[in-house]
C-alpha cells in the first residue's frame, strides 16, 4: 500500500519551543498522555516533544544522558554524524528518500558510558496541523554498560486529523549495554505511517523493545530489523496491536543473529476487530549456537483479517529457530470455563481480550501501565 | 436439589446419554463410574450447560428451576459449580483476577483460601499456564472455594495427581463439600452433617477420592446408561474384580 505523498504539507509547520509543558493545549496534553508521555516530568530522566517540523521542548534532568535535537546534536557534537544513516540507506525507498530530504529534525538520546539511569526518558512525536507530513530521524545510542529505558510516543492531536508521519530509527546498543524501548502509538483514523527502524546490538548487550497501538490508522508499515552482531548478545520485541475498522496494519520484526551466542524473541498480540494486520517476522541465525523464537497470536473480531507471515532463515548447524502462530476467534472452551463460573458471554469474552492484549511483560512504569489498561478498557468497548 | 429425568444427548447425532435419571439430594454425594468414552464427562457438561452436546430428550431440574436450556453463567448463579479435569489456561488472566471473578459480589480473602491450597505462588500467575496435573485441580477448587456453589459436579479429582498432592486435594475436596464441619458443644457431628448444604457428583476412575471424602451413593456410566446403584466402595471392589464386563450383563 503507497502512500501519496504529495497530498501532505511538509513546510510551513515549524512550532515554537516552549520551557514549560504546562502551555501546551489540553488537546495536546490529553495525546501526549495517551502517547504514554508524562507532561508532569514525574519520575522523568529527561524529555523530547517535537511537533510537526520542530523541536519544542528538551531537557535532560540526568547527566547520563544526553538528549539533544538532530540538527543541534550533529553541530555540537561531530561524532555523531558517523551514526546516522549508518544502519539504514536513504534510498532503501521514497519514504526514506523523502525523510532523508526534508528531515524536520528528531531526536538523538545518547546514555553515557556506564550510565544507569534509574528513571525513564520520555519522548513525545506529535502532528498538530491538519494534513502536516512529518519527517523525523531519531537516534538511539546506548553506550558501553549503559542501561536506560526509552519510551517514545507517536501522536496526532485530534483523532480525526489526516496527516503523514515518516520516522527514521537507528539504535546503538554497545557492549554489554541495556535498552529498553517503548513505543506507543496513539494515531486516528487517517493517519498514514511509515517508520523505519534499524539496530545494532553489541557483545552482551540486550535490546528489549516494546510496541502498543490500540488506536486506529488509516494505514501503518513497518518492519524495523535489528542485527545482534555481538556475542552472547539478546533481544525481545513485544507488540500488542488493535486494528479496528478501516485501519491496515503491516507490522513485524526482522532479527539477524549475526553472532555465537545470541538470542531473540519476537512475541505479537494482534487483534483485528473490523481491520486487516499483516503480522511478519523474520529471524536470520548465521552462528552457532543461537536460538531464536518467533509467536504471533491473533484474534479475529468483527470480521477483521490477520495474515501472518513468519520466516525462519537457519545458516549455521546447530542453530534453534521455532515459530508458533494462532489466528483465530476466541476459543469457545476458554469462554465456557469462564462462563461456568458464573461470567456471561459477554463479561467472559472481556476478561479473555483483556487478557490477550496483557503487557505486563513489558516491565513499564506503573502510570504508563494504568495509562495503557485504561486505553485498552476503552478500546475493547468498541472492539466486541 | 438436582433431578435428572429421561436425559437423552447426542454429539453430532450419535447418541452417547440414553435416558439418564439420576437424583441427588442436599448435602449427598455420588459417585459415577464407568470406562472411558461411557459419557461421564457428557453428563457433567451437560448438567453444566458446555460443550457441543444436543439434549434431545429429558430434563433437568436444580433446586425447582428447569436449568435444561438454561445458559452455564445462569446456572453457576443458582449454585452449580465444576472442576473441569482438563481447564483451558487464558493468556494474562491471573489466578488471582478470576478468583476474585467465581466469588462474584461476595468479599473473599483469596490469600487466605490460597494458602489453603498452597496456591499463593500461583495467584500472579496466568490461570492453567504451565500449570501441572496436581496444580490444576488446587487451582480449581480454590475457585470453587470463591464461588461456593450448592452442587459440586468433580471430573476426575484423581487424574494427574501425584500421591503427595492427592492427600491435599482429597482434604480440600471435602472441605468443600462438607463445609469444614466440626461438632461444638451445641452441636453434635450428625446434626452438622444434617445442616449440610453441598452436594456433590463426582466422576472417577480409581476411586482414590474414597479415602478422603464420604460418598453416600455410587452409580455405574455405561454406554450412555446408568446402571448399578450401591455404595460405591462396594462398587469399586466389585469393578477391580470383574472389570465393567459385569455391567453389561447387568444391562442385558
Amino acid at each position: 500500500m503507497k502512500v501519496n505523498l504529495s497530498r501532505y504539507e511538509f513546510s510551513g509547520h515549524e512550532s515554537q519551543e516552549i520551557d514549560d509543558l504546562k502551555r501546551l493545549d489540553r488537546h495536546e496534553q490529553e495525546s501526549m498522555k495517551m502517547a504514554g508521555f508524562d507532561a508532569n516530568e514525574n519520575n522523568r530522566s529527561a524529555s523530547f516533544v517535537q511537533i510537526d517540523h520542530n523541536h519544542a521542548y528538551c531537557k535532560s534532568y540526568d547527566p547520563g544522558v544526553e538528549i539533544l535535537p538532530l540538527g543541534l546534536a550533529l553541530k555540537v557534537n561531530e561524532g555523531l554524524a558517523r551514526y546516522q544513516w549508518q544502519l539504514l540507506k536513504p534510498g532503501k525507498d521514497e519514504y526514506t528518500r523523502m525523510a532523508a530530504e526534508h528531515t524536520h529534525g528528531g531526536y538523538v538520546i545518547r546514555i553515557k558510558k556506564g550510565a544507569r539511569l534509574t528513571a525513564p526518558v520520555q519522548s513525545c512525536l506529535m502532528m498538530h496541523s491538519d494534513n502536516v507530513g512529518q519527517n523525523v530521524h531519531n537516534i538511539v545510542i546506548v553506550e558501553e554498560g549503559a542501561e536506560a529505558h526509552i519510551l517514545s510516543g507517536c501522536t496526532t492531536t485530534e483523532a480525526d486529523q489526516s496527516a503523514a508521519h515518516i520516522g527514521i530509527s537507528e539504535f546503538y546498543v554497545e557492549k554489554n549495554a541495556h535498552l529498553t524501548f517503548t513505543m506507543v502509538h496513539n494515531w486516528g483514523g487517517q493517519v498514514e505511517v511509515r517508520p523505519r527502524s534499524a539496530g545494532l546490538v553489541e557483545a552482551g548487550g540486550s535490546f528489549l523493545s516494546n510496541y502498543v497501538s490500540l488506536k486506529p490508522a488509516k494505514n501503518l508499515q513497518m518492519y524495523p530489523s535489528v542485527t545482534m552482531k555481538g556475542a552472547a548478545s539478546v533481544s525481545r520485541f513485544n507488540s500488542v496491536i488493535v486494528a479496528s475498522e478501516g485501519t491496515y496494519m503491516d507490522v513485524g520484526n526482522r532479527v539477524v543473529l549475526d553472532a555465537p551466542d545470541t538470542r531473540t524473541e519476537i512475541v505479537s498480540h494482534a487483534i483485528a476487530s473490523g481491520g486487516h494486520i499483516i503480522a511478519r517476522g523474520h529471524i536470520q541465525a548465521n552462528h552457532s549456537p543461537a536460538k531464536g523464537h518467533l509467536e504471533c497470536q491473533g484474534l479475529l473480531l468483527r470480521n477483521g483479517i490477520i495474515q501472518a507471515i513468519p520466516e525462519l532463515d537457519g545458516r549455521a548447524e546447530g542453530v534453534e529457530l521455532s515459530h508458533e502462530a494462532a489466528v483465530g476467534k476466541i476459543a469457545r472452551d476458554e469462554l465456557e470455563y469462564l462462563m461456568i463460573r458464573g461470567l456471561t458471554e459477554e463479561e467472559a469474552t472481556s476478561a479473555i481480550v483483556r487478557g490477550f492484549l496483557n503487557i505486563d511483560i513489558m516491565g513499564l512504569p506503573p502510570e504508563l501501565r494504568i495509562q495503557i489498561d485504561n486505553a485498552i478498557a476503552e478500546t475493547q468497548k468498541s472492539m466486541l | 436439589m438436582l433431578s435428572i429425568n429421561n436425559l437423552h444427548v447426542s454429539i453430532d447425532g450419535r447418541p452417547v446419554l440414553k435416558g439418564i435419571n439420576l437424583d441427588i439430594d442436599r448435602g449427598e454425594t455420588v459417585i459415577l463410574f464407568g470406562p472411558n468414552g461411557s459419557g461421564k464427562t457428557t453428563l457433567l457438561y451437560t448438567i453444566m450447560g458446555i460443550g457441543n452436546y444436543d439434549i434431545t430428550d429429558g430434563s433437568i431440574i436444580f433446586n425447582g428451576t428447569d436449568i435444561t436450556s438454561l445458559p452455564p453463567y445462569e446456572r453457576a448463579h443458582l449454585g452449580i459449580g465444576m472442576s473441569m479435569q482438563r481447564p483451558p489456561s487464558i493468556h494474562g488472566l491471573k489466578t488471582r483476577d478470576l478468583v476474585e471473578l467465581c466469588s462474584g459480589e461476595r468479599k473473599i480473602d483469596i490469600e487466605a483460601l490460597a494458602a489453603k491450597v498452597n496456591m499463593e505462588s500461583f495467584l500472579d500467575r496466568d490461570i492453567n499456564l504451565g500449570f501441572s496435573g496436581g496444580e490444576i485441580k488446587r487451582s480449581e477448587i480454590l475457585q470453587l472455594m470463591a464461588q461456593k456453589p450448592e452442587l459440586v459436579l468433580f471430573d476426575e479429582p484423581e487424574s494427574g495427581v501425584d500421591v503427595e498432592n492427592m492427600a491435599l486435594v482429597g482434604k480440600m475436596a471435602r472441605e468443600l463439600l462438607e463445609d469444614n464441619l466440626h461438632p461444638d458443644r451445641r452441636h453434635t457431628m450428625m446434626e452438622l452433617k444434617h445442616e449440610r448444604r453441598t452436594s456433590g457428583l463426582i466422576i472417577t476412575h480409581t476411586g482414590h477420592i474414597l479415602d478422603y471424602i464420604t460418598a453416600d451413593r455410587g452409580h455405574v456410566l455405561y454406554n450412555g446408561i446408568l446402571c448399578c446403584a450401591d455404595n460405591p466402595k462396594r462398587i469399586l471392589e466389585h469393578l477391580a474384580q470383574y472389570g465393567y464386563r459385569e455391567c453389561i450383563r447387568c444391562l442385558t
